[in-house]
């Protein structure tokens, strides 16, 4: 007994004698401070099988992050590790300098991410891929199964379909779609969640071969849906804002809400009874693909930096592994873009079926990296067509013309 | 506002007295922070107007060419323009409805009707209370489905009158205008009481002697009496209605929903130099550009008009 203390404290003093010539401190930045138990699980597990590496995670408030982080690097005062978004604001990052590349030789199997996720975090001045991408988001409908049963109602196959479902409802006293209009941004996943399949996968295709523009007939048959939906909102939509919308199929008052795969934690947070189901809105025909937008949210990146490229790199490198992927899926309810990633709540293993059959959400994907941003233009668009002071085929030429002032396909 | 130090005053033999060395201690910290926080700020955001941005990095020297792009090239220029025709617009409203109703608050206070005491309190309570606190609590008043102002517009009968206050063009501005007005109506009032009540009475009283009517009174003797307050009460509404911010930013959104009818200048601002997380790109130069130019604008306009209206102060 005394012997193995003995021992016990030598080892510790070696230890620490040793350690500071070893250890490799990096630090991980991140935005989601209501994660912090998890990523520090997940760490002591890297930090067990990479001996001398010590990671030390620090999350700021979502808002404020970009700017934090920004202000940071541009002083040299950034993290070794950190989580950057996606697309234009990835880019705003990247495009310093700022981020180390990363490749299938530093970081295994990145090669067989899907294209999007890794497009989501590549630079597209030089081709590279600055981040490991983390999370998909999909805009689809969520429903309350309960209301659907309770009405005979099933899932619908086709647009009419849909706009009978919605009918049903309201007359049955309830709110069909508890979607307002109020909150910008929400126009633009409503889009993206009612209309896709109804402008269907050629479209998607050829905006970003850039062979057509957003006056094509498809994308506005899309509006004309979506002023059709609208009719099942609830009164005074055009006033009611995000908060609002949430709450409205969190209680249990309305049965559908048109939004992102991230609104499900949230709903069954706020009620656990809440008995919920996902689809994805139908096209006009039941033959037509049920389409699904998604988007990836954002990646790991590592500083170009740091002292510790190696260590950052084999951080990164346990980022990207299917160890990590499986838990940050299961444990944080995330759809993750590592192959091979199975799901144990089911709700989200339906999101994950439902994205085999998706587009970009486009405007984010493809026109958020310069002003006037096709969100920007989108969101103001649908909010002011469905407020009945636009039409469809003007949302189609307004957002066409804001973006054609630097996107070259639409210039004519 | 930012006093030049006093070059601390030297001794017979050149040395700093004890005086002096006093007032230093006294005039360094202060000025130190100003410079830091305030004058440095200032001076940068001036200099990062005239770069170029790649993201966070400057880029190199474009002269006014940020100042041209916020001002003449689309998309900003609409947007910019818009935006100012809004602060234009709140800016006259309040003066009527805020400035307005303020003087007639204070007129009533002064001439102590019935309850005057107690409605001096109640006017100012909005006035300590948040903006945070005032944008919420009126954004849920005019919540379209459980709003108080639609359910009680319903329960007498006014259902006609229902709409989604925030959610249309027409109504989005004036419903902030509106609220504004009710959180800050007590600041005027208090300034033009203040202003009131200093009026010797024997000269209102021999006023009333010559005249029955209170309209009359009003003009000739008490609006000219309070001329020093209706300055600081326009120019600091003048200042506030160009900054406008918070109100806005809380009951409609960085983008000034809906679609661009309640976008302020503080908005748009805020959207261009740091981006909007769901919508936007982040421009420091364009930015600063907006900010020295809003800068310039209020210095400037409200210097001349405090000069004005003192001059006409004294003309009354």
């Amino acid at each position: 007994m005394k012997k193995t203390f003995t021992t016990a404290t030598l080892a510790m003093i070696a230890g620490a004698i040793a350690a500071p010539a070893l250890a490799q401190d990096i630090t991980f930045w991140s935005w989601r401070q209501e994660d912090r138990a998890v990523y520090e699980e997940l760490i002591d597990q890297f930090e067990a099988e990479n001996e001398g590496i010590n990671v030390s995670f620090e999350a700021f408030e979502a808002a404020s992050y970009a700017t934090v982080l920004s202000t940071a690097l541009a002083g040299d005062q950034g993290p070794d590790a950190m989580m950057v978004r996606a697309y234009g604001a990835f880019e705003t990052v990247a495009a310093g300098g700022y981020l180390m590349p990363l490749d299938a030789e530093s970081i295994p199997g990145l090669d067989s991410f899907p294209a999007a996720a890794l497009t989501a975090e590549t630079l597209r001045e030089d081709g590279k891929v600055y981040a490991v991408p983390f999370a998909s988001q999909t805009m689809l409908v969520i429903y309350n199964k309960d209301i659907y049963d309770q009405l005979g109602l099933s899932v619908p196959q086709t647009k009419d379909e849909l706009l009978a479902n919605a009918k049903a409802i309201e007359d049955a006293g309830m709110f069909a779609f508890a979607n307002g209009t109020a909150t910008a941004w929400q126009n633009e996943t409503i889009a993206s969640a009612l209309a896709s399949s109804i402008v269907g996968p050629d479209f998607y295709a050829e905006i970003s071969a850039g062979t057509t523009d957003f006056n094509d007939p498809r994308f506005i048959e899309g509006m004309k849906a979506l002023q059709e939906y609208s009719e099942y909102f609830p009164d005074g939509f055009t006033g009611l804002d995000y908060a609002s919308a949430q709450q409205l199929i969190a209680s249990g008052l309305a049965a559908m809400f048109a939004g992102g795969s991230f609104e499900l934690a949230n709903i069954q947070s706020q009620n656990p009874d809440i008995n919920l189901g996902v689809f994805a809105a139908p096209g006009v025909s039941a033959d037509d693909p049920k389409l699904v937008g998604v988007f990836f949210d954002g990646g790991y990146a590592g500083n170009a930096n740091t002292e510790h490229p190696e260590a950052v790199k084999k951080f990164l490198a346990f980022l990207a592994s299917q160890e990590f992927a499986q838990q940050f899926a299961n444990k944080l309810g995330n759809i993750s873009p590592v192959p091979g990633v199975t799901l144990e709540n089911p709700l989200l293993q339906d999101v994950a079926t439902l994205n085999q059959s998706s587009v970009p959400y486009i405007f984010l994907t493809n026109f958020r990296f310069q002003e006037p941003s096709g969100s920007v233009l989108i969101q103001a668009e649908v909010q002011r067509m469905l407020a009945g002071e636009s039409d469809p085929a003007a949302v189609g030429k307004a957002v066409t013309d804001g973006i054609a002032i630097y996107h070259e396909p639409f210039q004519k | 506002m930012t006093a030049t130090p006093d070059t601390p005053a030297k001794g017979p033999r050149g040395w700093i007295t004890g005086r002096g060395a006093w007032i230093t201690f006294l005039l360094v910290p202060p000025l130190v922070v100003m410079t830091l926080f305030v004058i440095y700020p200032i001076v940068s955001a001036l200099a990062y107007a005239f770069y170029d941005w790649n993201g966070l990095r400057r880029e190199g020297f474009v002269g006014f060419e940020n100042f041209r792009i916020i001002l003449f090239e689309e998309p900003f220029a609409s947007t910019t323009w818009q935006a100012f025709k809004h602060n234009i617009i709140v800016f006259a409203s309040l003066m009527i409805v805020q400035n307005g109703v303020g003087f007639i608050l204070a007129y009533c206070l002064w001439r102590d009707l019935w309850g005057a005491r107690f409605h001096r309190v109640a006017v100012f309570l909005p006035v300590v209370l948040s903006t945070v606190i005032i944008g919420y609590l009126w954004k849920l008043f005019f919540h379209p489905i459980f709003g108080v102002v639609n359910q009680s517009l319903k329960a007498v009968g006014l259902d006609s009158l229902v709409q989604p206050w925030l959610g249309q063009s027409e109504t989005a501005l004036a419903a902030l205008i509106f609220v504004n007005a009710w959180a800050w109506v007590g600041f005027p009032t208090l300034v033009f009481l203040a202003g009131l009540q200093r009026i010797p009475s024997e000269l209102i009283d021999a006023a009333r002697m010559e005249t029955d009517s209170e309209w009359h009174l009003i003009r000739k003797i008490v609006w000219p009496l309070i001329a020093p307050s209706t300055t600081v009460v326009f120019i600091l509404l003048f200042i506030g209605s160009f900054n406008w911010f918070e109100l806005p930013y809380i009951m409609a959104g960085l983008d000034g929903s809906p679609f661009g009818s309640t976008d302020v200048l503080g908005l748009f601002f805020y959207r261009t130099a740091f981006g909007n997380q769901s919508a936007g790109v982040q421009d420091f130069g364009l930015g600063s550009a907006l900010a020295v130019i809003m800068f310039l604008f209020i210095a400037i306009v409200a210097t001349f008009w405090t000069l004005h209206l003192r001059k006409k102060e004294l003309d009354l």
